[in-house]
């Protein structure tokens, strides 16, 4: 069988599921300096399903794909880490304030560019937004289809796939012959961790913008190992309309932006002694809460 | 023209609960702007589908009829929305944000190029200055949704695309019959003109589906528990304090996460959001994400080791003490004092 061009949407996101007190500004908005940036999560997963398919046919190259400031690129060589083939990152001041259907298109025009793809893996949502939607954005604008929430790709024969689907309340099986866009859900595989060989070659993984800063010893590096190259792309590398990029491409605005306040209520403290649960417990009774 | 438009979800020729609560919403936004609610239903076998819709206020029903529309898949379902909208021009269009408002929502919105606002949790209509441009808009619909984790709500709107699009979770919104007589009309959908061989590549090879077992959403009283309850073993009481005031169990995302309880039972903002007469929280800290799920619930107790757990701020009675020392004591004492 002939290998399968993988490419897998990857996004850094910062860590809102560990938000401590300075997570949040005054004024009520993020601050984001004060979370860590990672790899998000379920594009992990995502990483982890495409490793497999690689995995078991001969010949597969995984792509990453990840859109974001200069420093995103720390995702790319996470990927390289665990088994990816190579990398783009898509950098641009023109992204920046792009909703999802902007980043879609943005996306999408990269994926053109890469032209060459069997499968796109993707995680169902970034945790910064969960709205899960650029997925199948990327699809439509593609003309392609999507299998949203996979768990576990269970077979390939040639172009068809099986894909196991993890729904609200069930599993689905699916068949589709590629190309196609799958999401992953989190309920898939975890991802296999860094691969130490891996590591080593390519630590030195480096961005065009990243290697400024670099000593003469690393530039000779990057001649002698192209591999180490990330490719990066601006606008001006993908062909688009810059009214379509960031916020003129991005329809939704935000209007307000509001700390989660709950009325807090005077409430009343028992000790939990059997005189005060009786009491607790003859007077929700009396007043109909329970009984 | 320029209606508000509800996708509807079917499950097992019954109209999914989220798009009933999604009509009563549509119903309540239509008449503050003066237009039509219109329903979208895509299934098979939905004769007398009209019947359970038109009571909520429903004025137009475009029916897609057709046995390869169900089960759910989202290239048919995709293609016929899009020539619904295409042609009808909505101001508006809402989703249940369900495994298959999720998945097609985003599809939608990528093809017609308007924004799309995911799970949100309040709909409003409201006016918004584009100071910069200087463009007054009046009648937006604001759609207002946790952001950040949880951490935050913003209210998002789209001033210049339509349909405006938003997807909604299951249960934050009230179902509630308008009339039962209203009447409106039903506009047939000719699938096979707008359907060709192309939206169906993707096949459904297998299927099993779970009927709900438990209810949360509409209990009466809710016991739940989070990671303070400390084990599946100790879950055991809550599950025996709610045989016996006849409640359901839930739980926090944490204790679901540590495997204490089933995913079904998750309440806040990633699960279901409940407001029951009484809701009893044993061992649960009380995270926004979590009070947003359940803090309009008439009366809280809160059985919480730590007197500064931030779900006291919201309980009518906070008992400082150990699960396993509480629990089997209102068990007990509701006992004595029920008889």
């Amino acid at each position: 069988m002939k290998g399968l061009k993988i490419i897998v949407l990857a996004k850094q996101v910062p860590d809102t599921r560990n938000v401590g007190k300075d997570a949040m500004k005054a004024d009520g908005t993020v601050n984001r300096a004060a979370l860590e940036a990672i790899f998000n999560p379920e594009d992990l997963n995502a990483l982890e399903q495409a490793l497999r398919v690689k995995d078991k046919v001969d010949g597969s190259t995984i792509t990453i794909l990840t859109m974001g400031p200069g420093r995103a690129a720390e995702v790319i060589r996470e990927g390289l880490y665990r088994g990816a083939d190579n990398g783009f990152l898509l950098t641009d001041r023109k992204f920046a304030g792009s909703d999802t259907l902007a980043t879609s298109y943005a996306l999408s025009q990269a994926i053109r560019k890469i032209k060459d793809f069997d499968v796109i893996f993707a995680g169902r949502q970034a945790i910064d937004g969960d709205t899960a939607q650029v997925g199948p954005q990327v699809a439509e604008k593609l003309g392609i289809p999507q299998i949203t929430y996979a768990e576990e790709v269970l077979d390939i024969k040639g172009k068809e796939i099986i894909v196991k689907r993890r729904l609200e309340r069930g599993v689905e099986v699916v068949s589709v012959t590629t190309p196609v866009l799958i999401t992953v859900h989190s309920s898939a595989a975890d991802c296999r961790p860094r691969n130490a060989k891996l590591l080593m070659k390519y630590k030195h993984a480096r961005t065009i913008t990243e290697r400024q800063d670099a000593t003469e010893d690393y530039l000779n590096l990057y001649q002698t190992r192209p591999y180490l190259n990330i490719d990066e792309w601006s606008t001006a590398d993908i062909v688009v309309e810059d009214e379509a990029l960031g916020l003129s491409g991005s329809p939704t605005k935000v209007k307000k932006i509001e700390n989660v306040v709950f009325k807090a209520k005077e409430s009343k403290v028992l000790s939990p002694s059997d005189v005060e649960i009786d009491e607790l417990m003859k007077e929700l009774i009396e007043n109909h809460t329970i009984g | 023209m320029n209606n508000i438009f509800v996708y509807c979800e079917i499950e097992d020729s019954q109209v999914a609960d989220v798009s009933l609560e999604l009509l009563t919403k549509a119903r309540s936004l239509a008449d503050q702007l003066s237009c039509k609610v219109e329903a979208v239903v895509l299934g098979s076998g939905l004769n007398g589908i009209d019947k359970q819709l038109f009571p909520y206020g429903v004025d137009v029903i475009h029916l897609g009829d057709d046995k390869r529309l169900a089960p759910y898949l989202t290239l048919p379902h995709s293609t016929l929305l899009k020539q619904v909208l295409e042609q009808e021009k909505p101001q508006i269009a809402l989703f249940g944000a369900t495994s298959v408002g999720r998945d097609l929502a985003p599809r939608i919105a990528s093809a017609l190029k308007v924004g799309l606002t995911a799970d949100c949790t309040s709909l409003e209509i409201g006016g918004h200055s584009d100071k910069k441009a200087n463009i007054e808009y009046e009648n937006l619909l604001y759609q207002i949704r946790p952001a950040f984790g949880g951490n935050i709500v913003a209210t998002i709107i789209n001033p210049e695309t339509r349909p405006q699009l938003a997807t909604v979770r299951e249960g934050v919104m009230k179902k509630e019959i308008l009339r039962e007589g209203y009447k409106g009309v039903v506009k047939k959908i000719d699938t096979d003109k707008f359907l060709s061989d192309a939206d169906f590549v993707v096949k459904i090879i297998e299927r099993h589906m779970e009927n709900k077992k438990v209810n949360i959403k509409n209990a009466g009283i809710i016991v739940a528990g989070g990671y303070g309850v400390g084990s599946k073993a100790n879950f055991k009481l809550l599950f025996d304090l709610a045989d016996v005031l006849g409640a359901e169990v839930g739980g926090s995302r944490a204790a679901v996460d540590a495997g204490f309880v089933e995913h079904e039972r998750q309440i806040g903002q990633t699960g279901v959001t409940v407001r029951p007469k009484l809701y009893i929280a044993v061992g649960i800290s009380g995270q926004i994400q979590h009070r947003a799920g359940m803090a309009d619930s008439a009366m809280v107790i809160s059985i919480n080791n730590d007197r500064q757990a931030p779900i006291n701020q919201i309980a009518d009675y906070v008992i400082v003490g150990d699960a396993a020392e509480v629990l089997p004591k209102l068990i007990k004492y509701y006992k004595k004092n029920s008889k």
